[in-house]
């Protein structure tokens, strides 16, 4: 076995961060996956903060995790809110099927 | 350091394998379990290396407060009997191939950058060393986020506070034909609007369904 270093836990966060994109490009079901995948995204960024904080023995990085952890929450407090509104208003929350904007 | 070892590649396997199930499996609640199990497994390995409020604070907020209201919405919404759909859209379906694209691109520029990455010397030994093995880690995070992040503290506290106002002003509804009670009315009631006094014969009474 080897030592396990920072490199582990950066590699375990690029894995993370990247399957979070793929989820939000290929998803095809409802908008509450792509929430998911954002939160992903936002783990694998608390672990590439809390794995340089802990091998540089700095806590500054801790710190920021920790907002960044409150940005999450409160993000997906808001973006559930305007799910359950276009879902009252429009009947559907399909990826296809949002499509009022045109783009 | 064996065990680290082998504790590190078990968490982080079970963490990607349940990645992989947030975004693939076809019942919508299980991709909020498999989210719940990948912020458990996560908060495990930052207990392991030593940062155990952050650990902690992940559970908490994570798995107790996030992932429960995704799966009460997910239960609210029913939305769980759609089927995945994966590649295989109707309409305009371009935009798959081109977002796999710039997805493996961007893994594979990352992991490029984290291989060929190093300190640099003079960040090695920097002057804010702050972590000791005195303190613990809960203790010495609450001296530097009380004192030095005192102002980005509370700027939190308050996108918190407009995060719940606005949840609540987005959900909010008036409804109509619902039977409330209006505090207002029933505190400003005058004794003539329910008492009625009246000059009663004798042997006739009352009539009330008038």
């Amino acid at each position: 076995m080897t030592e396990i270093g920072l490199g582990h836990y950066l590699t375990l966060g690029v894995v993370i961060f990247s399957i979070g994109i793929i989820g939000i490009f290929l998803n095809r079901k409802n908008i509450i996956v792509i929430l998911m995948s954002i939160e992903l995204i936002l783990l694998a960024v608390n672990i590439n903060l809390v794995a340089f904080s802990i091998f540089l023995g700095d806590l500054t990085g801790q710190v920021f995790t920790l907002f960044i952890l409150t940005v999450a929450a409160a993000e997906a407090a808001i973006g559930l809110a305007i799910i359950v509104v276009y879902y009252r208003n429009s009947g559907t929350i399909r990826v296809e099927e949002i499509d009022q904007l045109k783009g | 350091m064996i065990a680290h070892s082998i504790f590190f590649f078990s968490f982080s396997t079970i963490a990607i394998i349940s990645a992989i199930f947030v975004t693939v499996s076809k019942n919508t609640v299980h991709s909020v379990f498999f989210l719940i199990l990948d912020f458990i497994s996560i908060s495990c390995l930052f207990i392991m290396i030593g940062a155990e409020f952050l650990g902690m604070i992940m559970l908490i907020v994570y798995v107790g407060a996030v992932a429960v209201l995704f799966l009460f919405v997910v239960m609210m919404l029913n939305v769980t009997e759609q089927k995945n759909q994966w590649f295989t859209s109707e309409k305009n379906s371009s935009h798959i191939p081109i977002g796999l694209i710039i997805s493996t691109i961007i893994f594979f520029e990352l992991i490029i950058v984290i291989s060929g990455w190093k300190y640099k010397p003079d960040l090695l030994n920097t002057s804010n060393l702050i972590m000791n093995n005195d303190t613990t880690n809960t203790h010495s995070l609450g001296k530097i986020i009380y004192t030095d992040y005192i102002h980005v503290f509370q700027i939190s506290g308050m996108i918190l506070l407009v995060a719940m106002i606005g949840a609540i002003v987005l959900t909010f509804r008036q409804r109509t034909g619902v039977k409330k009670q209006s505090y207002i009315k029933q505190i400003s009631r005058e004794r003539y609007e329910g008492v009625e006094v009246l000059e009663v014969e004798s042997n006739k009474g009352v009539k009330i369904d008038d």
